[in-house]
């Protein structure tokens, strides 16, 4: 007994540290995640003014058409944008991942750039490509005589979104494709099947768990975006009511927390269905002595056919890209294919003004990396090295801001500390740090898993090395642990840093002043009025570079530091 | 025993396979370099290599997963390698088992049947056949994971003999289980094939799986068949040095030939000259090769080769104790029966190596 007693002592030097550890991430976590999530819920079950449990709110929700009618919305909107997402990623993902494909690095890159302009600044360049009386619709009237409803009311969510967002399918369809094990394929040859068979019975099932995890996370998105319905004014979704009841009507008004709820409640649903589908089809990786799946050549005929494909979906991925930089240099650009004439007067004009927007989106983008990465690093190693108690906690809690929508996180804070006041009578909710925290948790469950990833790599030997030639367990994290995580690390970052540059759901609901305001929300006034319109196309030009240069400037960090470690794959 | 095979319907008439001048390349790299071969129909073939030598090439050219830059693979007189892999009938067992994880064993074994697009009735017939020979019916609603390594490697046999394969190849496909399932495996794997009268090629690196199952062994080597033919053949009558090295343990002594007219002999260096049978031909640049249990130490028998030397370690290895024994600056090693009560020979000791000339073999690289 005695003996069996001796053994957990040993790790008892360890504790205080670990245990101080824990409780500062519960901290953490408790009041900037879970006290206003709860608060959120807490409001829309209770009664206005009194506080006492109640559904009636929930059956007011019910009972109001325009709030139905902007739930099925919401559905019929996320769903479409799953389907067209699946459209462009699929073909993309099969041919630079099964065949011998020229530039399938090149497709791969582009596939990202979508990720790094908010999809509302999108939005706008694409009413001017694809409006009604936008360039492609002009021309069809010229030469056709009809015109394609492209942006009309859902149609346009729907379209900006699945351009937007296809890139995690694109990018988890990929992984997935990439890492089945060649004999798999081989296998279904050898037994006779080939072609589409091949695909649809073995292939297609072996990607699916990849497939549907980007799938659902598309559908979450798309449902608790809220600048780009916003932007092209269909308001009669989940997400911008929410918004405008909260704006418009008032923090007091129950409506908004009920939509808040139920949005949770969704992106829970659609989380749930994807782990319940994957369930014990965790397909692990490559096996022994397998590559991934072979690659193909490509004929003659589908050479044409596959690239003229892909040019075709890229032209249209890049499309706002295309449509933003011409916007921005464009002196007049209304019911014509093209601007009148170009300027660059629009740069002008915003440099002034944008550099405070580039200061802040910097500060609050790097302070939110920099704290998940902390966060993130610290859970990953009390969940994987040690024991303690409440260490799942942290992780469940952590990522559970996956499910909390940015517009209900906003709206959480509003509500959790828009009471507590400074001394100086300013609301706790309107200072910019709530902003670099709301950033933070939001990112989190993305820089957790990277941080995890990075841990798993590294053998626990190589610890017990340290501890075993006489380093304690903090001195083994700083010199060991640390050091071989810092790729992992760094990735976490810059995964952070440059979703939450281009973040606004959550920043829309708090910012108060122009002054405080990062370049989405800069962005989102500027494109509120058609005057503002070049001006603002500009200033996310200016953004997708910065966030492009940052991205890759760390990339070329991390790489350089990983082939220094001799890490490098 | 045809009886059974019979009812389950699975056994075929075995095929020949011929391989005809095949060179294979990846990019600039020569992997196969004029290649030739024949399996007999029903025979269990090997192809034994080192890794990287090719052996799992040509299988893969065989079921259609590479492309020969020449030459011809004929199975039943019929050249196959316009044939995509999916229309040769061909079955294979990966080193993996590549069993499908979203499919359950029964579905994984009704795949093939189901691309060939039989009857139900069929297909379910046809699957309980190829479980029963395996002996896996009872698992056949379970998902591969929930399998172990040695019922996965069975899921994988039945998956492939299902269809009813003109011939049976086999890649590595113990080298997945531990020593003792191997053992066992390697014989069920005789079995089936005896049962089924498949041609069968079964690719390893392991000398021991391929003589004690296989019929006849291919030795692969850089791209090229160095020897083909019995394992007793292969062990007895190596035509060359890395036959000789890679089954079996063999000493290698460098040396010239002397001597004149018929009485010709082979100078070893270090010491010691063995006569060269009658009618035995030496290669250029041939060295003198024999096993370690021809050899003998101490008083040799009448007629023996006398080669002095030093012994060097000893290793006591049950039945026998094997000696390393410097001769000049090589080593070899002498195998010596063990009795209880036999006084072994110290190291350090000086001892003449003894062999009789006529198990000794001279061979070339």
């Amino acid at each position: 007994m005695t003996y069996a007693l001796s053994s957990p002592s040993q790790r008892v030097s360890s504790r205080p540290g670990q245990t101080a550890a824990v409780l500062v991430i519960a901290l953490f976590l408790g009041v900037f995640l879970i006290v206003p999530a709860g608060t959120v819920i807490y409001a829309a079950f209770t009664e206005k003014g009194t506080g006492t449990f109640t559904f009636v709110n929930f059956f007011d929700f019910f009972g109001t058409d325009l709030f139905v009618r902007s739930f099925w919305n919401s559905v019929y909107v996320s769903g479409m944008s799953v389907i067209w997402a699946t459209v462009l990623a699929l073909p993309l993902a099969v041919l630079t991942t099964r065949f011998e494909f020229r530039g399938a690095i090149v497709i791969q890159t582009l596939g990202f750039v979508p990720l790094i302009m908010p999809p509302f600044v999108g939005a706008v360049a694409m009413q001017l490509l694809f409006g009604r009386n936008g360039t492609v619709n002009l021309l069809l009237n010229d030469w056709c005589g009809f015109k394609l409803p492209f942006m009309d009311g859902p149609n346009g969510v729907i379209f900006v979104q699945s351009l937007h967002y296809f890139p995690f399918i694109l990018i988890n369809l990929s992984t997935s494709l990439r890492n089945i094990d060649r004999a798999m394929e081989e296998a279904a040859q050898n037994l006779g099947a080939s072609g589409f068979r091949l695909f649809r019975r073995i292939v297609f099932p072996l990607a699916m768990p990849g497939y549907l995890a980007g799938a659902s996370l598309v559908f979450v998105k798309v449902f608790d975006d809220l600048a780009t319905p916003l932007l092209l004014n269909v308001k009669d979704m989940l997400a911008p009511q929410a918004y405008l009841r909260v704006t418009s009507v008032g923090l007091t008004d129950p409506m908004g927390y009920v939509i808040s709820v139920i949005l949770i409640a969704v992106s829970i649903f659609a989380m749930w269905v994807s782990a319940i589908t994957m369930r014990g089809k965790d397909y692990s990786t490559v096996q022994r002595g397998g590559g991934g799946l072979s690659r193909r050549q490509l004929g003659t005929g589908e050479s044409v056919v596959a690239y003229g494909v892909v040019m075709l979906i890229l032209l249209l991925v890049l499309s706002p890209h295309i449509g933003l930089l011409l916007l921005s240099l464009a002196t007049v650009w209304s019911f014509s294919p093209l601007p009148d004439a170009f300027t660059v007067a629009h740069y002008g004009r915003v440099f002034g003004e944008s550099s405070l927007y580039i200061k802040n989106t910097l500060i609050y983008a790097s302070l939110a990396g920099l704290i998940d990465v902390v966060v993130g690093g610290a859970i990953a190693y009390l969940v994987l090295r040690t024991r303690i108690v409440g260490r799942r906690w942290l992780d469940w809690a952590a990522t559970s801001a996956l499910a909390i929508p940015g517009v209900v996180l906003g709206i959480g804070y509003l509500r959790t500390f828009y009471g507590v006041t400074l001394p100086d009578g300013t609301p706790l909710a309107t200072l910019w740090v709530m902003v670099v925290l709301a950033l933070a948790i939001r990112r989190l469950p993305y820089a957790l898993r990277a941080c995890y990833a990075a841990l798993q790599q590294i053998s626990e030997s190589l610890e017990e090395a340290a501890e075993n030639l006489g380093a304690t367990k903090l001195r083994t994290v700083r010199r060991i642990v640390l050091p071989l995580m810092m790729g992992g690390l760094l990735a976490g970052f810059v995964t952070s840093f440059s979703t939450a540059a281009v973040e606004l759901s959550a920043t829309l609901m708090l910012i108060q002043s122009n002054s405080d305001a990062p370049i989405a929300y800069g962005l989102y006034v500027f494109m509120q009025s058609p005057a503002g319109r070049g001006p603002g196309a500009a200033l996310g030009v200016i953004a997708v570079v910065m966030v492009a240069l940052c991205t890759l400037l760390s990339h070329y960090l991390i790489e350089r530091r990983q082939k220094a470690n001799g890490m490098a794959k | 025993m045809d009886a059974t095979v019979t009812e389950t319907g699975l056994a075929g008439s075995a095929k020949e396979i011929n391989i005809r001048d095949v060179d294979l390349f990846y990019g600039d790299l020569h992997v196969l370099k004029n290649v030739n071969l024949d399996i007999r129909p029903g025979e269990f073939f090997a192809f034994l290599g080192p890794s990287g030598c090719g052996k799992t090439t040509l299988l893969r050219l065989i079921a259609g997963f590479n492309t020969a830059r020449n030459g011809q693979v004929m199975i039943a007189g019929k050249d196959v390698l316009g044939t995509p892999p999916w229309k040769r009938d061909i079955g294979m067992v990966f080193q993996s088992y590549a069993l499908w994880p979203h499919l359950t064993v029964r579905k994984n074994v009704a795949f093939g049947l189901e691309e060939r697009r039989l009857p139900r009735a069929e297909i379910d017939r046809n699957v309980y056949a190829a479980l029963d020979l395996v002996g896996l019916r009872h698992l056949a609603d379970r998902r591969p994971a929930q399998l172990s390594g040695g019922q996965q490697q069975r899921v994988a046999v039945a998956r492939t003999i299902a269809i009813e394969p003109k011939v049976l190849l086999l890649d590595e496909p113990l080298s997945n289980l531990d020593a003792k399932m191997r053992v066992q495996v390697r014989r069920e794997l005789r079995d089936l094939q005896q049962r089924l009268h498949l041609t069968t090629i079964f690719v390893t690196h392991d000398q021991e799986e391929a003589n004690t199952i296989c019929d006849r062994i291919a030795v692969f080597n850089d791209g090229q068949i160095q020897q083909v033919g019995t394992p007793m053949d292969l062990y007895e009558k190596p035509t060359n040095l890395f036959v000789a090295n890679f089954l079996g343990t063999a000493n290698i002594l460098n040396g010239k030939v002397g001597g004149s007219g018929a009485a010709k002999t082979f100078e070893v260096e270090g010491g010691g000259v063995v006569p060269i049978p009658e009618g035995v031909g030496v290669p250029a640049n041939g060295k003198l090769v024999f096993r370690p249990q021809y050899a003998t130490l101490g008083k040799a028998a009448d007629g023996a080769a006398h080669l002095p030397g030093a012994i060097v370690h000893r290793e006591f290895l049950g039945a026998t104790v094997r000696y390393g024994v410097k001769i000049g600056s090589s080593e070899v090693l002498v195998d010596q029966p063990f009795h209880s009560g036999a006084s072994l020979l110290e190291t350090g000791t000086a001892a003449d190596v003894g062999l009789q000339p006529a198990s000794a073999l001279w061979l070339a690289a």
